[in-house]
């Protein structure tokens, strides 16, 4: 398989605790992949390694073969590593349109065609009624696609998504599934996802990985990841899959 | 409408000449003043959300360079004003990467704005060449022999000229906000960590908001050295310099293109009336208008904390 993104025994260290421990593994071009794991598991100390928001204390991380440990948020993100963030951050003072267009900047010069780039993004993510309106002022969901439209703005080749299903209704849930799927397909983007939300990570991931105490605990298919014993004591408990 | 507006403010700021006398005009320059430092800081303030509390130190550089490049070579201060530019890019560039290399951002910043004006009042009163603390004086012509060229002119010429600079730098503001330079700087004043997940470079951003808002206030130097034609380092580049430029954006609407010309509009007409009116009534009260920009200043911001312009622009349905 040709990994678009390789995690090589990456490590975290926090004074004392360690994050992220010796984590690897590898996303193909195209794949949808979700990484799952209970609260203070290290997904999204893992994104922020990836993304550049942090380096790793150890190990070594690939994008399409070239290492990007270690550089800048902005470097990673004009080699197409989008990123949302699981507290969102919108720029609060801009419109809605104007957030996307800060994306739609990366990969275009004038302000002139990044809007007409925002347009389409806003169209996808179904913004076309709020695009006037201070990301200040949206709710939480609204904020939470936001930051996916905002990502997505920026073309990237690799998306990292943090939880943006989080606190959504179980329709808009659908709804976002959909939309990534589309993306996915059409574009060929590769998705990599941190999700607690079930439903989601089946009906999308292609593969998923779990973590528990910063370490790696599994890697395979959700079926095959649901039925591990070890995934079950540590995540998901012993009740029924949602 | 938006340029119907334009066209009658405009107008009619061209025909004031015609009917204002020597004081009027000698108020509205002072305006038109501030309305150009004013835009400079928003930039810098307003747009990429940089503070700075030393902006007197690019006015001051943009005075005495062209100043001395007229006194000791001749130079026409139309083109020392570029000598002046680059003196005060120069100084912004080093302040703005001492700053965003080691990471001293906000009120540390603004402290290093202000650490580094003060280190040129006090070299400027040192300098021989500067004519040191006794100051610089820019001989006057007799008017009627004056020559545009040289900046040297009556209180119409400089009317002219600060309407010019004040509407240019505003022209410059407007395009600079629509354009990538603006939503890039918003994003980075309004959340750093997300504009650089979009690719941002923080560093170029900032620094490029630095050194455009120097540039701009370098050319309201050129108007200081020139019109008033005598410069001392312990006024041009005391704090108090850069504190007052500062006002007319905050009270006007930061971020907002015509929020320091509102600002400068409203409040130095206001400060001069005071000071005419404390002098009229025979009160020995130095610092009246400092107290009157205070009170102001806490004024707006309890009541419109975003500006006036916000506010007002929404009562008359503008943009």
């Amino acid at each position: 398989m040709s990994a678009l993104l390789a995690v090589e025994a990456v490590s975290r260290r926090f004074r004392g605790l360690l994050a992220v421990d010796a984590v690897s593994f590898e996303v193909a071009a195209g794949e949808i992949f979700a990484v799952i794991g209970p609260n203070g598991a290290g997904k999204t100390t893992l994104f922020n390694l990836i993304a550049g928001a942090l380096a790793p204390s150890a190990g070594a991380i690939r994008l399409a073969g070239e290492r990007i440990d270690g550089m800048r948020p902005d470097a990673i993100a004009a080699r197409g590593v989008g990123r949302t963030f699981q507290i969102v951050r919108p720029f609060p003072a801009m419109t809605v349109r104007e957030n996307i267009m800060v994306g739609s900047l990366m990969r275009t010069p004038t302000a002139r065609d990044a809007r007409v780039k925002a347009e389409a993004v806003m169209e996808r993510m179904g913004f076309a009624a709020l695009a006037d309106r201070p990301a200040g002022a949206l709710t939480l969901p609204d904020r939470k696609r936001l930051e996916v439209a905002r990502a997505l703005a920026t073309e990237p080749r690799l998306l990292l998504l943090d939880e943006v299903m989080a606190g959504l209704r179980p329709t808009e849930v659908d709804g976002m599934v959909g939309v990534l799927r589309e993306i996915n397909r059409e574009h060929g983007t590769t998705i990599v996802l941190i999700e607690h939300v079930m439903r989601a990570v089946m009906a999308l991931a292609g593969r998923v990985l779990v973590l528990h105490h910063g370490a790696r605990i599994a890697l395979g298919t959700p079926a095959e990841v649901v039925a591990e014993p070890e995934v079950v004591r540590s995540y998901l408990g012993t009740g029924p899959i949602h | 409408m938006r340029w119907v507006a334009l066209a009658v403010l405009g107008a009619g700021l061209l025909a004031v000449p015609a009917v204002a006398g020597r004081y009027e005009l000698s108020v509205l320059i002072l305006v038109f003043q501030f309305v150009l430092m004013g835009q400079a800081w928003n930039v810098m303030m307003g747009y990429a959300g940089q503070l700075s509390l030393g902006h007197a130190l690019y006015v001051g550089l943009g005075a005495y360079v062209p100043a001395l490049l007229w006194l000791h070579l001749g130079v026409s201060p139309l083109i020392g004003v570029f000598a002046g530019m680059a003196a005060a890019m120069l100084a912004a560039g080093v302040i703005g990467w001492l700053g965003l290399r080691f990471g001293i951002e906000g009120v540390y910043f603004a402290l290093l704005t202000i650490a580094f004006a003060e280190i040129a009042r006090v070299a400027f009163d040192h300098l021989a060449i500067t004519g040191g603390a006794g100051g610089l004086f820019l001989p006057v012509t007799p008017e009627g022999r004056a020559s545009w060229w040289m900046l040297d002119g009556g209180p119409v010429f400089f009317y002219y000229l600060t309407l010019g600079l004040a509407a240019g730098a505003t022209g410059v503001v407007a395009w600079l906000a629509r354009s990538r330079f603006g939503f890039l700087w918003r994003a980075v004043r309004d959340d750093p960590v997300a504009a650089e997940a979009l690719g941002v470079n923080l560093f170029r951003a900032r620094m490029q908001a630095i050194l455009v808002s120097a540039a701009m206030a370098s050319v309201a130097g050129v108007v200081v050295a020139f019109y008033y034609r005598n410069l001392f380092p312990g006024q041009v580049f005391d704090m108090s310099r850069s504190l007052e430029l500062i006002l007319a954006p905050i009270i006007g609407g930061l971020g907002t293109v015509m929020g320091p010309v509102v600002g400068a509009a409203l409040l130095t007409p206001a400060g001069e009336a005071l000071a005419a009116l404390v002098q009229e009534l025979g009160l020995d009260a130095p610092g009246v208008k400092a107290v009157a920009y205070g009170l102001l200043l806490i004024a707006v911001i309890w009541v419109r904390p975003s500006g006036i312009w916000p506010w007002l622009a929404k009562r008359l349905g503008v943009s």
